[in-house]
């Protein structure tokens, strides 16, 4: 399964877990299997159907372009940053 | 002086490596490249803006009658000619801007929230008649009360620039209004009981000024809005496919119709990614007849009412154990967004601990809004703030440690497979690599270099230090498209939609010859209009040379198929059987050079042209390590830098000498800010110092020539091994410049400037 870093600021949503082990092929699918663990949990990473603009996927030390439908592996590592912007 | 430190076996390139001449040089040299300035049109008007002489204010009400009625004047807009956009959000550079404030930013709508915001615009004949038109327009304004400094407007009873923003946590909104716009945390394992535990802990508070770019080109646009509701517009931009879209947004007109051409570019920095003056010139265009209205700003204006970067107030807390090993760190970070949310704080929570391997974490990084202009992007946003502050704090706890303070950078720094401090695991990096390359550089076990201020050496108060600092960027991919065409003479046309700031046309038309295997000076590099090429990011987060060269590899690769074809064709062999190296294309001992086979092309089939369009996430971060040694006079508390060297992980130089230009400059922006840069404000909120006279960046007679030291750790993500090199040099300066200050006065610089007055004030002689 993947393993899920949980946002510092979400940790609240899991009881205070930092990391979860979560099964499923792509992004999106991960937080749906979130989200029927810690209700709410959607919400807090997603808007109209996407990652809220202000968030960027990290899988496997790559930042992802295809945010919910970004693959995922069985080892993958999977973090939710702030999506920064360069000059 | 340059020298460069190949750490893998680069491969035998041709075209890679070496310093071919730029395919603009000759007409920058002569004055005949075209930028925003040259665009004439027939029927031209001028535009001027109206700008608020207020921080804070409603606007009661805007009389425009008079300027209208002025001979000569042929449109006025104000805020309410434009549609509301939603509080859609839209790509911009590497990030995302909210529309919505960029078009109050562009022109205020019932309130002013910065001292030069634009209430007005208007066209006229001539650039007098549209300033005399301003001073005809009557602006009401009810006076609000105002704040400036960030901690100040973080407090519950602060003054509210937006009723309608709530602090959002991860996508949880506050119930009440605040100004602060975005709270940001990264943790991991647990601070306090690893500071509990740490044989030293150093903690310091830092505050930073708003800077500005400093591009020397100000922001300048030209635009028609014809008839048939096309509109053109002609500008000085790093991103004209972003600006094409925050145009649609903020003029309520769909992309099909909007044709954005990017001028050359006077400098960029990150300023120039979003508009301020096209979407006046268009209404003001529209509203005139369809007639051309160009604009530009003058220096004040660009200083007071565009995208500098943000002040900030940084507190870090470091621990290590009594082996020199860092055990926790812990940051919480302010910084000002002006007067709309999107600072570049989570930038600067990104990078504050970046280069080092650190078990224990607590960022806490604050987005908040004060009366000021929108900060904007600069060169590694928001990495130069948080590097002054965390780098400071390093220096200190080696000296503590009684560590050399590389040696303890090169303990503690990250490698491939390390965590960084928000999360993730580094890929193959450079960091250690360019810190021993630092540490083995002359200049780090000469003597301090001699005095400039002190020559004979008999002045006391001249004190001398060196310093050095680290630094951190994330660089950045980005979509980019592109397409050649190859010419009966050999020669290769390129079509591209990165707009050339720092010699991407020589970088990107190099990277096509290298893969099709013809000369540099062979490939005809040209940037087009937004209608004549595919989409492309912006040229900035360092993305470019990388980015765009990734298409130019396989555009090469593309046409060098087709040619491999068509020399099959004439050897009744087929394609998989033709060979092609260095420009030669051969097959069971038969051969024929590109050139050769270019000359052939109608009678094998026709023109051969490539297309492409290409985004790689591959583009893996950048570190610096910097040497500065200086001068102090503790009398004027002037400083003076007297040598400076900079080591850099540069992937693979395409241009070194442009690579080395990258790291010069980026030095150079950075010792400024160290130095001199910052916005000074009255208690009012006005912009005293709007002018390179009392703004001041540095000059070539300020600084030494500065040395660089290429690192080449290639990067596994792309053909020839790029990473992006434009922004990690400005992020290390100002640590190095405020430990060598510590060195040579034995006082540490917690603020940005360490101007003289601050110097005096750390020696107790303020």
């Amino acid at each position: 399964m993947a393993r899920v870093w949980i946002p510092a600021l979400l940790r609240g949503m899991t009881g205070g877990q930092s990391e979860i082990e979560v099964a499923g092929e792509t992004v999106g699918a991960l937080i749906d299997q979130l989200e029927a663990r810690y209700p709410g949990i959607r919400e807090r990473l997603v808007e109209a159907g996407r990652l809220r603009p202000n968030i960027a996927v990290v899988v496997d030390g790559t930042r992802s372009r295809q945010g919910l439908r970004q693959p995922v592996s069985e080892q993958s590592e999977v973090h939710f940053v702030p999506a920064i912007s360069g000059g | 002086m340059s020298s460069a430190t190949p750490t893998i076996e680069k491969p035998p390139y041709r075209v890679v490596g070496t310093r071919p001449i730029r395919p603009d040089g000759v007409d920058k040299v002569t004055g005949r490249a075209i930028f925003g300035a040259d665009v004439r049109l027939s029927g031209l008007l001028h535009g001027r803006v109206l700008r608020s002489p207020h921080a804070h204010a409603r606007i009661k009400s805007i009389d425009t009658r008079a300027a209208e009625a002025l001979p000569g004047v042929k449109a006025v807009v104000t805020g309410h000619d434009f549609p509301d956009p939603q509080n859609k959000v839209a790509a911009s550079g590497e990030g995302t801007v909210n529309l919505r404030s960029l078009a109050h930013n562009c022109i205020a709508r019932d309130k002013v929230l910065y001292f030069g915001h634009a209430v007005a615009a208007v066209a006229a004949t001539t650039p007098n008649i549209a300033e005399e038109a301003l001073k005809l327009i009557t602006v009401e304004y009810e006076l609000l009360p105002h704040v400036l400094d960030v901690r100040e407007a973080m407090r519950p009873d602060a003054p509210l620039l937006h009723d309608d923003l709530r602090t959002n946590e991860m996508g949880q909104r506050a119930e009440t209004p605040s100004n602060i716009a975005n709270h940001t945390r990264h943790e991991r394992g647990d601070v306090n009981q690893a500071f509990a535990e740490a044989a030293v802990v150093v903690e310091r508070e830092f505050r930073t000024s708003m800077v500005h770019q400093g591009y020397i080109e100000p922001q300048n646009g030209t635009a028609l809005w014809n008839a048939d509701g096309q509109i053109s517009v002609w500008c000085s931009t790093q991103a004209p496919f972003d600006e094409r879209n925050q145009l649609a947004e903020i003029l309520g007109m769909p992309v099909s119709k909007i044709k954005v051409t990017p001028t050359e570019i006077g400098g960029g920095f990150g300023g120039k990614l979003s508009v301020f003056l096209e979407p006046l010139a268009a209404m003001l265009s529209k509203k005139a007849g369809h007639r051309p209205v160009k604009m530009a700003m003058n220096r004040a204006e660009v200083l007071a009412a565009t995208a500098p970067t943000s002040g900030s107030y940084i507190r870090v807390k470091i621990g290590a154990d009594k082996n020199g090993c860092i055990v926790a760190a812990q940051a919480w970070m302010v910084y000002e967004a002006g007067a709309f949310p999107g600072s570049p704080v989570d930038a600067g929570a990104g990078v504050i601990f970046a280069p080092y391997r650190i078990p224990n974490v607590l960022i806490d990084a604050y987005d908040v809004v004060v009366n000021k202009p929108r900060a904007g992007a600069y060169r590694a946003p928001g990495a130069t703030n948080a590097a002054f502050a965390s780098e400071s704090v390093i220096d200190e706890l080696a000296e503590k440690l009684g560590i050399d303070p590389l040696e303890f950078r090169i303990l503690n720094g990250a490698k491939e497979g390390d965590r960084r401090a928000d999360g993730p695991v580094y890929k193959r990096i450079g960091f250690i690599e360019t810190a021993q390359a630092a540490k083995a550089h002359p200049h780090y076990s000469a003597p301090l270099a001699p005095s400039r201020l002190d020559p004979e050496g008999k002045n006391p108060a001249i004190k001398r230090g060196r310093g050095v600092a680290a630094g951190f960027w994330f660089n950045w991919g980005g979509k980019s498209s592109a397409w050649a065409s190859l010419n009966p003479d050999g020669t290769v046309s390129l079509i591209e939609g990165s707009p050339d700031i720092g010699g991407s046309r020589a970088s990107i038309a190099m990277q096509l010859a290298e893969s099709l295997g013809v000369r540099a000076e062979d490939v005809k590099p040209a940037v087009v209009d937004t209608d004549s090429v595919g989409y492309n990011d912006a040229t900035g987060g360092s993305r470019v040379t990388f980015g765009t060269g990734w298409v130019a590899w396989r555009l090469g690769e593309k046409l060098k198929q087709q040619l491999k074809a068509r020399a099959a064709l004439l050897w009744e062999v087929t394609p998989d059987q033709v060979k092609a190296e260095a420009g030669v294309f051969s097959c069971n001992g038969r051969s024929i050079t590109l050139k050769e086979l270019a000359g052939k092309l109608d009678e094998t089939g026709g023109p051969i042209v490539a297309s492409d369009t290409f985004e790689s996430d591959e583009y893996g971060p950048g570190f610096g390590v910097h040497i500065v040694d200086l001068e102090v006079d503790t009398e004027t508390g002037k400083v003076q830098i007297l040598r400076y060297t900079a080591a850099q992980d540069v992937g693979t130089a395409i241009h070194p000498a442009y690579v080395e230009g990258q790291l010069q400059g980026g030095v150079a922006q950075g010792i400024g800010w160290a130095l001199n840069e910052e916005f000074v404000y009255d208690a009012q909120g006005h912009l005293l110092n709007a002018s390179f006279l009392d703004y001041r960046i540095p000059t070539a007679l300020d600084l030494p020539m500065i040395d660089t030291v290429l690192v080449e750790v290639p990067n596994p993500g792309h053909p020839y091994g790029v990473r992006g090199v434009g922004e990690t040099p400005i992020v290390p300066p100002a640590g190095a410049v405020a430990n060598a200050i510590y060195h040579a006065i034995g006082a540490r610089m917690t603020a940005l400037p360490m101007s003289p007055a601050r110097i005096l004030e750390a020696q107790g002689k303020a």
